[in-house]
Order: C-alpha cells, then sequence, then structure tokens
C-alpha cells in the first residue's frame, strides 16, 4: 500500500514538472543556504579558536600592583608587589601546569647595519609552554640560561625578517640597549591575536638578563607580570583562588586590605570573542532559515492548488473506498517527497558551494554533518507541517461535492 | 431467512439552501433483495440523484433508515461507511472518472489498493477484471487513448474488481452515442445473470426497461415501482 502510495505521489509530482521543480527551488535554495552560512559561521567559529589557541589556553596574568609617587600613580604592573618567589611559589599549587614571571617591553634590536623596534620579553622557558609557543630552529634557552643570566634570544619571525632578511639568524648577534645577545633559536609562527597585534614580532630573552642588561629595573627580585596556566579549564577557578590567596598571604595583606596585584583572565577574552562569533553564526542561520520558511510556505501553497485541481480526483478516491486517512496520507507523502527531495538538491549545492568558496579564497569552511542532519530533518519537518494543511482540507472534501466538482 | 441486500424505510433528506431546508426526499420506503437489476427514473429534482447518493454511502440520510447487507448506515463511522464503498458496492458514473494519469490497469486496481492488496495479486486481478471487458489489450494505455465507450467499460472493470454485491450505475450511458450504450447495458444485463445487484440511475426509457424492475420518483417519493414487462434484451 505505501508503495503504491509512493509511487502515486512520483506520478504527481511528475505530472506538473515545472512547477513541482519551481515548489522544490524554494526547498533547494533554503537547504542551500542554511547548509551554507552554518558552514561560513561554523568556519569563523573554527578559526577564532585557532587564533585563541595561539595565545595559549586556560592562562591568567598576574600584573603587579600600581605605584604612588607624589601623587602620581603608575598603571598596573608599575609597582614591585610581585617577585619571582611569588612565582616560584604559585608554581607549587595544585592544578597550575606552568609559571612564568615575565618582564617585557619594547626595545631596538640592531643587527649590523640593521635596526628594528620589537617587544623583548625577559621570562623563563615556562613561558614557551604555558604559550604552547614552538621552536622552529635551533633550541630553547634552559633554567640555567636564567640562573646564570646568560645573553642568548630566541627571535620571533617578523623580528628575524627584519632584521636578517633571507640570511639564518641562528647564531648570529643581535644587539639590545648595548648588550649583545646570541640568537640560540628562531620560534614558530603564531601571527596577529586578538588585538591584531603582530605576536611574532618578538625576541625572547632570560628574565635575568632582560632585567639586568635590558630594562635594568631597581629591583632585580620584582617583576611586572607573572603568567600562569592551568593544567585545564576546569582546574581555572580553583587555581585562580588559591593563587590569590596564597599572594595575599605572602604579601602580608589583612581582611580589609586591596590586593597589591591584578588578575587578569586570558579565557575571557577569547570567551567574548567566541561569542561574537557564536553570535555570528546564529544570526548568519537564523536568516538562512527564513529562505527555509519560505520554501515552505511554496510548498503548501503549491498543494493548496494542486487540492483544489484534483477535487474531483478525490471524489473519484472516496466513492471508490479511499478512507479520510489515505487522502491525507497521500497528499502528505507528496508534500514530504517535495520538500526531501529539494532538501537532497539543497544539501548538494550547499556543500558544493561552501566548497567553492574554500577553494578560491582562504576563508575557512566547516561542514559538520550535525548541521547536514538538523538541515535534513527541518525539512521533512517543514514537508509535514506546511502540506498538513491542504492534505487536511483534501480529506475533509465531502465525496458527493469533490465528484461533482468540474 | 434471507435478508434484502437494501432495505431503506422512511428515507428523508433535505438540504439546506437560502430560502430554508429543501427536502430532496420525504420518506422513501424500498427493498431490493439480492439478484435484482433496478432502474431508478425520473425527472432531474425528483431525488433519484439524491437517493443514489444514499444508497452509496456517500451520504447520510436526514431522517429514516437505510440497511445494506444488514449494516445500519447510519450508525457506521466515515472509515466504515469508506469500507462498504471498497467492497461491497461498485460505482460507475456518467462521466466515466478514470484518473486521467493512471494507466488502465492501474485504475481498475486502484480500489484493491484502498483494500490493502498486494502488487501481484493486484495487478492479476486488475488484468482479470480488463479481460472480463473486453479491455486486456489496452492495459497500458491511458484513458485519454480510447473512446468513450471503452472506458465506460473499464470503470465498469475497477466496479467490479473487488467483487461487490452491488453495483450503483448513475446515468452510464448518458455520455455514450446509442449503439455503444447498448454494448454497455448488455454488459450490466450480463453481470445481472452473473449474480451481481445492479441498480441504475436513468432518464431513457429504453435504458431502463434493459432491467427488471422499475422505481420512478417524483418530487422526493417514490410514484411507481414495476416489474419490466418480459421481453428479449440485446
Amino acid at each position: 500500500m505505501f508503495k503504491a502510495m509512493l509511487g502515486e505521489a512520483w506520478y504527481a509530482m511528475g505530472a506538473n514538472r515545472l512547477r513541482t521543480a519551481l515548489t522544490m527551488l524554494g526547498m533547494v535554495i533554503g537547504v542551500g543556504s542554511v547548509v551554507l552560512m552554518m558552514a561560513i559561521g561554523q568556519g569563523a567559529q573554527y578559526a577564532v579558536a585557532q587564533t585563541i589557541s595561539t595565545m595559549g589556553s586556560n592562562l591568567y596574568i598576574l600584573i603587579s600592583g600600581s605605584t604612588s609617587a607624589g601623587g602620581l600613580r603608575s598603571g598596573g604592573g608599575g609597582g614591585p608587589s610581585l617577585t619571582v618567589a611569588d612565582a616560584e611559589a604559585i608554581a607549587e599549587l595544585d592544578g597550575v601546569s606552568n609559571v612564568a614571571p615575565v618582564h617585557q617591553g619594547t626595545q631596538q634590536l640592531v643587527h649590523g647595519p640593521n635596526n628594528w623596534s620589537a617587544t623583548v620579553v625577559g621570562t623563563t622557558p615556562a613561558y614557551l609552554d604555558a604559550r604552547a609557543w614552538t621552536i622552529a630552529s635551533g633550541h630553547a634557552f634552559s633554567d640555567s640560561d636564567v640562573r646564570s643570566a646568560t645573553r642568548v634570544a630566541l627571535i620571533g619571525q617578523t623580528a628575524a625578517d627584519n632584521l636578517f632578511g633571507v640570511d639564518d639568524p641562528l647564531g648570529k648577534t643581535i644587539r639590545i640597549r648595548q648588550s649583545p645577545f646570541v640568537i640560540i633559536g628562531v620560534l614558530g609562527k603564531k601571527g596577529q591575536n586578538l588585538d591584531g597585534r603582530d605576536q611574532d614580532d618578538t625576541v625572547i630573552v632570560p628574565l635575568t638578563t632582560a632585567q639586568r642588561k635590558v630594562f635594568g629595573t631597581p629591583f632585580p627580585g620584582s617583576v611586572r607580570l607573572v603568567m600562569v596556566q592551568a593544567s585545564s579549564a576546569e582546574a581555572m577557578p580553583a587555581v585562580e583562588a588559591g593563587m590569590i590567596a596564597l599572594l595575599r598571604q605572602r604579601h602580608r595583606l589583612r581582611g580589609g586590605q586591596d590586593n597589591d596585584f591584578y588578575v587578569r583572565n586570558l579565557a575571557a577574552a577569547a570567551d567574548s570573542a567566541a561569542e561574537t562569533t557564536r553570535v555570528m553564526s546564529v544570526l548568519l542561520g537564523a536568516i538562512a532559515s527564513v529562505s527555509l520558511l519560505v520554501g515552505g510556505i511554496g510548498i503548501m501553497n503549491i498543494m493548496l492548488v494542486s487540492v483544489t485541481e484534483r477535487t474531483r480526483e478525490i471524489g473519484i478516491r472516496m466513492a471508490i473506498g479511499a478512507r479520510q486517512k489515505d487522502i491525507l496520507a497521500q497528499f502528505l507523502l507528496e508534500a514530504l517527497m517535495i520538500s526531501i527531495a529539494g532538501c537532497l538538491i539543497g544539501l548538494v549545492l550547499g556543500i558544493a558551494s561552501a566548497l567553492v568558496i574554500n577553494a578560491i579564497n582562504d576563508m575557512v569552511i566547516v561542514i559538520s554533518g550535525a548541521s547536514v542532519l538538523v538541515a535534513f530533518g527541518v525539512a521533512a519537518g517543514i514537508g509535514v507541517f506546511f502540506g498538513f494543511y491542504p492534505a487536511r482540507r483534501a480529506a475533509a472534501l465531502d465525496p458527493i461535492e469533490a465528484l461533482r466538482h468540474q | 431467512m434471507s435478508q434484502p441486500l437494501i432495505r431503506v424505510a422512511g428515507l428523508g433528506k433535505s438540504y439546506r439552501t437560502a430560502a430554508g431546508p429543501f427536502p430532496a426526499l420525504r420518506g422513501v420506503a424500498l427493498s431490493i433483495e439480492a439478484g435484482e437489476f433496478v432502474a431508478i427514473m425520473g425527472q432531474s429534482g425528483s431525488g433519484k440523484s439524491t437517493f443514489m447518493n444514499l444508497l452509496g454511502c456517500l451520504d447520510t440520510p436526514s431522517s429514516g433508515d437505510y440497511f445494506l447487507v444488514g449494516h445500519d448506515v447510519a450508525h457506521l463511522t466515515q472509515d466504515q461507511l469508506a469500507k462498504l464503498r471498497n467492497q461491497t458496492i461498485g460505482f460507475v458514473f456518467q462521466g466515466f472518472n478514470l484518473l486521467p494519469r493512471m494507466s488502465l490497469e492501474d485504475n481498475v486496481a486502484l480500489p484493491l489498493v484502498y483494500a490493502g492488496v498486494e502488487r501481484q495479486p493486484r495487478r492479476q486481478r486488475a488484468r482479470q477484471e480488463l479481460a472480463r471487458v473486453g479491455l486486456a489489450a489496452y492495459a497500458e494505455s491511458l484513458p485519454s487513448r480510447i473512446s468513450g465507450g471503452q472506458q465506460q467499460r473499464v470503470a465498469i472493470a475497477r466496479a467490479l474488481v473487488n467483487s461487490p454485491q452491488l453495483i450503483l450505475a448513475d446515468e452510464p450511458t448518458g455520455n455514450l452515442d446509442s449503439h455503444t450504450s447498448a454494448e454497455i447495458m448488455a454488459l450490466f444485463a450480463q453481470l445481472n445473470r452473473d449474480g451481481i445487484t445492479i441498480v441504475l440511475v436513468t432518464h431513457e426509457a429504453d435504458i431502463a426497461a434493459c432491467a427488471r424492475r422499475q422505481v420512478r420518483f417524483l418530487d422526493g417519493l417514490i410514484v411507481s415501482d414495476l416489474a419490466t414487462p418480459a421481453r428479449v434484451v440485446g
């Protein structure tokens, strides 16, 4: 019985090919645009997630407090409240995987006739782990380099290009503030961070060397920043609380006193960026869904026309023994077939255009099985939803009236 | 103890019109035994079409009783009525009413689809009925490719395919020339001899003469109910 009805629905679709094709086109455009828009939206989310992961994951940045001298207050990081000893103490906390004290600033780099201004980061080897920074060639400096304040440097790709051009920087010497540093490693490429700053325009040197030879701090044991990496996203709240409590205790702060340091959470920035792209992809999906809705209304429209045109046929079917539910099923099946066929074509076109976009520019496109399934389910739902009213109308026809219909 | 195939008593049907209710049937009583060949006659507006719609379970009466093979039609659900139309009654219409997109075989097989018969036996029985009306060679054709008389034969095959006890024919020769009409009436006479009860509506006396009993309607009432004088039917 079902097979017979399927065959009949197929014939009914073929009876007016242009009309069926145009009705289907509505679904094709609807499903195609949903698939394409979801692919673009998910691609954008993926791209942002990539950028965020270059900044390092599950990171906190501790910034030392401000100082005030003669009514002039420095910004965060101006005071000497955080120390290397603080950083070492935090490293002992549960859930902390990497801790790197950081002293950084912009300095002029000189190599032979070339000079270039870049960010100089004085830190410990843990910094590379916390930021998930790879070494493209050469090797990183070690803790003993930090202890003995050796003049070695790791250079980022942008800084290297500007100072050395096509030459290999390994083993060459650059001068920062008149001090020579031997380049022992070239950092892997990271690209821009969320602010648009070039992360590769950087030179990383041992913390102690930076403090003594580059920045010349009057408080050698203190640092402006400490980067703390939690072992997992779940561990972050415990790490934050533990580290604040530990620092307050170490800095001998009493109950009512404010912290003499600031805690920044890079995850918050990452979350807001991810949220932005998520909203964007929802928006794209919503716009595309409108065209799917319009496609559904097109099906309903054509099915209503079809019911009116075939009133006599419905009367004949009823006279020879079709029950109301047989008529209902017949028209519902037709609507469903149109929408599912339209959906399949739309899927193919949507995926094809996503692949074409991917091929002609570098835009990241992600086609997930879930989005395809959702589009398919929605199309089937639309077929039933918009097919039901016309089918119901057909089934409720009075057989005598229907037979008399010309 | 045999009960009549059709028994109606006090059957009334009125339609709502702008000028108040219009009684199309005003208390009709009639019994038709299995195996009869009855012609319902009357002018247009006499109520004969309304009566046929009620007999065919396409409509429900406003008053009175209608028993079809013992079923009290007034108390059946829509689905049960559909089943009666499918398995107990075969319809033949004035306008043939074949579905134009389907082959003749599919047209004839359609009642079997609604009866839930599988594809193979469906085809087999459809072919059988087409052969019975002499059109087996046209099984794959579309209705538009054959003549009116042939279309009516296909319609009769469709009416027969579910082995009904009763065939209701509403002006079956109204759209046909006299020669073809005679052929169709001969077919009906043959079916009647095979034991099928036939009730046909007509306003042509020579068509009615083919039946063995003639019931005449006027203004919603039966005015005469006579056996046809015996004669040889071609």
